[in-house]
């Protein structure tokens, strides 16, 4: 990001209003950090380990988040990710404690499903052109009834249900030693879980298809402007769809991401997820109108919506509703920020 | 006969009046009973009367989400969450704050309710800003108030269920003592009647479906497109405010999570079922209403035959695929190629 300012700087460019969108996110984030360690430093939020919380937590998000920027991109939005992940945890933990399937033949399942998932939603947005937002609140709603349908208890994952999964959520990666900090006896070197492996590679992947592949300056022509991409003679309808396949498929994986966080399945879990991935989307300087968004924006805007989270969380006086609250108002700031570049853009070029 | 079946076919509520009675007759023949309406205890009692009753929320929403979707092409998914927080604002005037349980209330009954419905034109004028004049689409700036009004309704009670056990607050949502007629029943033709005196003696009908249309053109014919679409986004708070004091009363207090929950599905649902084009314009008034209580005596259909209210959303999004896949002009030309095809066809044979 230095790097472009400072070349377009060079350049004797002025930076361009989607740019500085992506600057504030990323000064916010800087900022609502540094507030965190000033005001609850006492209660460790300085740590480094606070930091890679924030990671392991919201690993499912980001890789959420991912697909939803695709989504975007092209000038639609996925909101049955939400329950796409309540249904995905509810199959593995259902499946690992009541069925005694094992985790790999479970995991191959969600996937098949994510994929069947965003073939469904893709052609019909795509190529049936009906609004992606009915679409996808319809399979929101399928989505957590299927949950229901499959199990309406809460289902948790134990040690006896795999224990291969089992080994795989609990496994610490540490990192080196000089990160730590003193805790009460021993040194306490910090650690990470492989699911922040897993989404960061994740992040990196889709960064470098959006950026480099023809598939993903597709997707930014699609959302630019889809008549002259149509005239440009790219397959705008298939590009959608595989859009939509992508964001079905990378929340599948979120969803197990996820699962390893909680544990557990019920019907009532990632509720107001769609909420998050959108809102850190939006923040992360992704237009809601399409063609314009970077990975690198959306990975700030999960660490923003995680960041509010861990405040409200460690103030631990303030009602949890308070985080959800105040996300939206994010949300809310963001989106008239957008409208107002989107006028100074349109004054400009009259 | 053919000639009356075919006009028929050509009415707007054509497709509405047929899902109503394939409802009606599936409940015919499973339920026999279901028919029968009686007198208990001076009131009048029956599945009928039920649909009817319970259906008043969703027929109430559905007259002001007709609007939103004729004049803006997109849909108001926050009013579940906009009841949510009528509910909670109007009984905390009741009750004073942090109270759980009272038997008398401190302001009288119809100030707490006025409070309640303003709540919700507080909420309509919100997103009628973020649309009309900052040109967000509908969906995603009324998300905002989707995640944010349930939260601050649980601010507003302190995170608690506020219970109002004293009578006639019991009243808008059950009976008034002597009046064999569930109220929601009539406060629902009330809103009907009002919305109908508003839309058809002044000219707002008419400004709304042709914003609806051409939102530049009306403009340019000297229509305040930013106003009507303001205005019908306010009615729509409106009448979520309505809806939540009636389910509020329903159950005698304020549950901030599990009012309206679902509801912005059902009010969609409606408006789809009713025959109007979720691509905004023309809208049909009747159609939305007779599809509310389609969608009521769905529900109430799914839950007599036993399945869970957590399960029943898997039918109703399998509905609403149905439902916009038939509305979509591919679709529809689709099947108007295969019929001229059909009589080109047969004439070549003749």
């Amino acid at each position: 990001m230095a790097e472009q300012i400072r070349k377009a700087a060079a350049r004797g460019k002025r930076i361009s209003g989607n740019n500085l969108l992506l600057l504030i996110t990323i000064l916010l984030f800087v900022a609502m950090y540094a507030a965190g360690c000033v005001i609850y430093g006492a209660k460790g939020f300085t740590h480094f380990q606070t930091f890679l919380n924030l990671l392991i937590t919201n690993a499912g998000l980001l890789c959420v988040t991912c697909g939803m920027t695709c989504v975007m991109l092209t000038g639609g939005i996925d909101i049955s990710v939400g329950s796409l992940i309540a249904m995905d945890c509810m199959i593995l933990a259902d499946g690992m404690t009541n069925k005694h399937i094992g985790a790999i033949p479970l995991i191959i399942f969600v996937m098949v499903i994510g994929v069947v998932f965003g073939l469904v939603q893709g052609f019909l947005v795509s190529y049936m052109q009906i609004q992606p937002f009915i679409v996808t609140m319809a399979g929101m709603f399928f989505g957590r009834g299927m949950t229901a349908v499959i199990n309406t208890q809460q289902v948790s994952i134990t040690m006896d249900s795999s224990q291969t999964f089992y080994a795989w959520a609990n496994a610490k990666i540490n990192l080196p030693a000089f990160l730590g900090y003193m805790g009460r006896r021993k040194m306490i070197v910090p650690f990470i879980r492989p699911t922040v492996i897993i989404a960061l590679l994740v992040c990196v992947v889709i960064a470098l298809v959006l950026k480099y592949t023809k598939f993903g300056r597709v997707l930014y022509a699609v959302g630019g402007n889809e008549s002259s991409a149509k005239m440009m003679g790219l397959n705008v309808k298939r590009a959608k769809l595989e859009a939509y396949v992508l964001s079905s498929v990378l929340c599948s994986i979120g969803a197990i991401l996820y699962c390893m966080n909680t544990m557990t399945g019920a019907v009532t879990q990632a509720k107001g997820f769609e909420m998050d991935a959108i809102a850190s989307a939006v923040i992360g300087g992704t237009l809601l109108t399409g063609g314009v968004g970077t990975i690198l924006g959306s990975f700030f805007g999960v660490l923003i919506t995680g960041t509010i989270t861990t405040l409200v969380m460690t103030n631990g006086k303030l009602l949890s509703s308070w985080s959800n609250i105040l996300t939206a108002a994010l949300l809310c700031f963001f989106i008239l920020l957008q409208s107002i570049f989107a006028y100074i853009k349109n004054r400009a070029t009259r | 006969m053919k000639n009356v079946w075919n006009n028929f076919k050509k009415n707007p509520l054509f497709l509405p009046i047929i899902c109503m009675i394939l409802v009606l007759l599936i409940n015919l023949f499973k339920d026999p009973g279901f028919f029968s309406i009686g007198v208990k205890n001076g009131v009048l009692y029956g599945r009928l009367v039920d649909v009817l009753n319970r259906g008043s929320e969703i027929a109430i929403l559905a007259i002001g989400q007709t609007l939103v979707v004729a004049v803006s092409a997109g849909t108001d998914i926050s009013v579940g969450s906009v009841m949510a927080l009528a509910a909670c604002g109007g009984c905390v005037v009741l009750t004073g704050y942090g109270n759980t349980s009272v038997t008398s209330v401190i302001a009288p009954i119809g100030l707490g309710i006025f409070v309640g419905i303003i709540y919700g034109g507080i909420c309509g004028c919100i997103n009628g800003a973020m649309v009309a004049k900052l040109k967000v689409q509908p969906m995603v700036a009324t998300l905002i108030l989707y995640t944010a009004a349930r939260a601050v309704g649980l601010l507003l009670c302190n995170n608690q269920i506020s219970y109002i056990r004293y009578e006639p607050y019991k009243y808008l949502g059950n009976f008034f003592p002597g009046c064999p007629i569930p109220t929601p029943i009539l406060v629902t033709i009330l809103m009907i009647v009002l919305a109908q005196l508003i839309l058809k003696k002044t000219s707002l009908g008419l400004y709304v479906q042709s914003v609806g249309i051409n939102s530049r053109a009306s403009k340019i014919c000297g229509i305040d497109s930013e106003k009507i679409c303001f205005i019908c986004y306010v009615i729509c708070g409106l009448c979520a405010g309505v809806a939540g004091m009636i389910a509020s009363s329903r159950i005698y207090s304020a549950d901030s999570n599990n009012i309206g929950l679902n509801y912005e599905m059902d009010s969609i649902l409606a408006v789809a079922l009713g025959g109007n084009s979720l691509a905004g314009g023309k809208f049909n008034m009747a159609g939305s209403i007779i599809g509310a209580y389609t969608i009521q005596a769905i529900t109430t259909t799914l839950l007599a035959m036993g399945v869970s209210t957590d399960q029943a959303p898997v039918v109703k999004a399998i509905i609403v695929v149905a439902i916009v896949t038939i509305q979509a002009p591919v679709f529809r030309s689709w099947l108007e190629k295969r019929r001229t095809e059909k009589k080109l066809a047969k004439e070549a044979v003749v």
